[in-house]
């Protein structure tokens, strides 16, 4: 069974973020960037799947710039077999990567795709049940178990208020919550190896698919920061703080 | 023009989520309908006929409805949505999974998680663990959007709306749900309490964590916890509080052994008080906390304990 993983470049989640100072975009200019980190974990459980003999192909696709080769080599070292890059300078919506997404399982006919539940940098949620509406399969989002069985799968789901086991029919579009596994590391013979994968380059344009944005951005804005307050010398100051100055016991 | 809010409720009754999603609604300057998809939902159905700023309930009661799974469900709020001008859940786990599928059977876009309704095609959202806030203009012709409740203070009681029975949709068969293991605790939901205690990997063991529960009761507080102390096992994970977790918004934030990452902030910066007990002098939660507290935990905790007590 094959399966496709789509992967995002991302600025790296230890960076705290910033505006650039007049306003106008985040300041990625050295921004460290790296796999967003839900989508390392999709690749690590299509490997464990591969590796259990329930998964024959791994395909590892992201959307972006040149700039994006460095994440999938990092898929392909992790043990993905394939790699394709959806070249634009152009930034998607969800909806837009979904579309293209949507292509890429026309082409590439997997049993299963395996998404982040969100990237780190647009927090938006949405990329893996818009490809699921789109194909008209079903989903299995914020994953923290997944049995493959050869016809459906079982998944249990991270909700608000707690655990959810469900079972979907196959293809599915799965996405993963943080509790689906542990990403490997990287070793430096398979970083070496994975310089020999296959590594196609394709343009947007020759996907034929309408991405244009559906949602305008009219500006960024830092949120007003907590500042400081005070430190209190013992347990008896803090409640005599929370009782008469805060008033919230 | 008129909004459709997908109500969130086990059935039974209306999770609260749903009232705040209502509230931004309201401050559209539409008309308000909300959809009740379940089996057997009548009383969800009542329960949302009487919120304020309700003008009609619709009420689809199918076998296949039951467990709010997104395939049948988007497919019911896909056939309803073009007489609607926006589309709104509220951005919990339920409608994180159901909307952004409606979104693209009706070829839109969503906007996630808003903060704030500045027009009706015009909102706030955060993105970056909160650290950067957009201001975003949807130029779709439906506005599929989620909301995050804690930016919006529910509606109150006081509608008299009536709930008209609609048709079920087709069930598609896709999806089942085998089982629910739902975390049952006799203290106010995390989301909605007035006052949160938090512990992190600092408490080292589920075991210790009795030491918040104790805590949190005397204070009528709900339990909330970092993505350490989940990954560790300590606490189910329906307890983070962070960018991937849960969003909360109390009086009083009291974080013990939390170091203070990026992403857990983002989880509960909008606390009105931030209480910080660390060790650590340097732990960045400091910077964010109104009151901190340099101490081991393990004194510290039971010390507020007895003190409480008297
Ligand atoms: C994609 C992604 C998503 C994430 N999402 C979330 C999220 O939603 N929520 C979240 O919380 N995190 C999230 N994280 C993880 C986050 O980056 C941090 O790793 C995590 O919040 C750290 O948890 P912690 O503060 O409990 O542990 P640590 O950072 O290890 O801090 C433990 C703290 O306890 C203190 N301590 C230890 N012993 C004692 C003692 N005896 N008395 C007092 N203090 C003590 C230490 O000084 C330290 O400050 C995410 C990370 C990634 C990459």
């Amino acid at each position: 069974m094959k399966i496709v993983v789509p992967v995002k470049r991302v600025i790296d989640a230890n960076v705290k973020v910033r505006l650039k100072a007049d306003g106008s975009a985040v300041d990625s200019d050295n921004a460290k960037m790296s796999m967003n980190p839900f989508d390392e974990i999709a690749v690590e459980e299509a490997i464990r799947l591969k590796e259990a003999g329930a998964a024959g192909e791994i395909v590892a696709v992201s959307i972006g710039s040149d700039a994006c080769q460095d994440v999938l080599r990092a898929a392909l070292a992790m043990g993905a077999d394939r790699a394709l890059l959806i070249r634009t300078e152009a930034v998607l919506e969800p909806l837009a990567v979904a579309k293209l997404l949507r292509e890429v399982v026309a082409r590439e006919q997997p049993r299963l795709v395996i998404c982040g539940k969100q990237s780190t940098d647009g927090d938006a949620n949405q990329a893996g049940q818009m490809l699921a509406g789109l194909l008209g399969w079903p989903q299995a989002t914020f994953a923290s178990k997944l049995d493959l069985g050869t016809d459906g799968a079982t998944v249990t789901r991270e909700i608000d208020g707690g655990l959810e086991i469900i079972a979907v029919t196959l293809p599915a579009v799965v996405t993963t919550d943080l509790r689906l596994n542990s990403p490997r590391y990287t070793t430096l013979p398979n970083i070496m190896k994975a310089k020999k994968k296959p590594l196609d380059v394709v343009a947007l344009d020759e996907f034929g698919v309408d991405t244009r944005p559906r949602l305008t951005t009219l500006g960024l804005a830092e949120p007003a920061a907590r500042s400081a307050g005070v430190r209190v010398a013992d347990v008896a100051e803090l409640l005599a703080k929370l009782k008469n100055e805060a008033k919230v016991i | 023009m008129t909004a459709l809010i997908i109500a969130e409720h086990d059935n039974g009754s209306l999770k609260s989520a749903t009232a705040n999603t209502i509230a931004a609604a309201r401050q559209l300057g539409v008309e308000i309908h909300v959809l009740v998809a379940g089996s057997a939902c009548s009383a969800a159905a009542e329960q949302a006929a009487r919120l304020r700023g309700v003008g009609k309930v619709l009420m689809a009661d199918a076998r296949h409805y039951e467990g709010g799974l997104a395939e049948n469900l988007a497919a019911l709020i896909v056939s309803l949505a073009p007489s609607y001008s926006h589309v709104l859940a509220p951005a919990t786990t339920f409608g994180k999974n159901v909307l952004p599928r409606v979104a693209a059977q009706l070829d839109v876009g969503q906007v996630s998680d808003i903060v704030e309704v500045l027009a009706p095609d015009t909102f706030v959202r955060p993105i970056y663990a909160g650290n950067v806030l957009a201001k975003v203009r949807s130029d779709d012709p439906i506005k599929v959007i989620t909301v995050r409740a804690t930016a919006f203070e529910a509606t109150g009681q006081g509608g008299t709306a009536p709930i008209d029975t609609i048709a079920p949709g087709p069930d598609l068969g896709m999806s089942r749900l085998l089982e629910r293991e739902l975390t049952h605790s006799s203290r106010p939901e995390l989301t909605e309490a007035k006052i949160v205690v938090s512990g992190g990997r600092g408490l080292q063991s589920g075991e210790n964590f009795k030491l918040l529960e104790t805590l949190a009761d005397r204070l009528g507080a709900a339990i909330g916890a970092s993505r350490a102390a989940v990954d560790s096992g300590f606490v189910p994970n329906d307890y983070q509080v962070g960018q991937t977790g849960k969003i909360v918004a109390p009086q009083l934030y009291i974080a013990v052994g939390i170091s203070g990452a990026i992403q857990h902030l983002a989880g509960m910066k909008g606390s009105k008080v931030i209480v910080a007990i660390n060790k650590d002098p340097e732990a960045p939660i400091f910077q964010v906390a109104d009151y901190g507290l340099t101490a081991d935990l393990f004194q510290a905790v039971p010390e507020l304990i007895s003190a409480l007590g008297q």
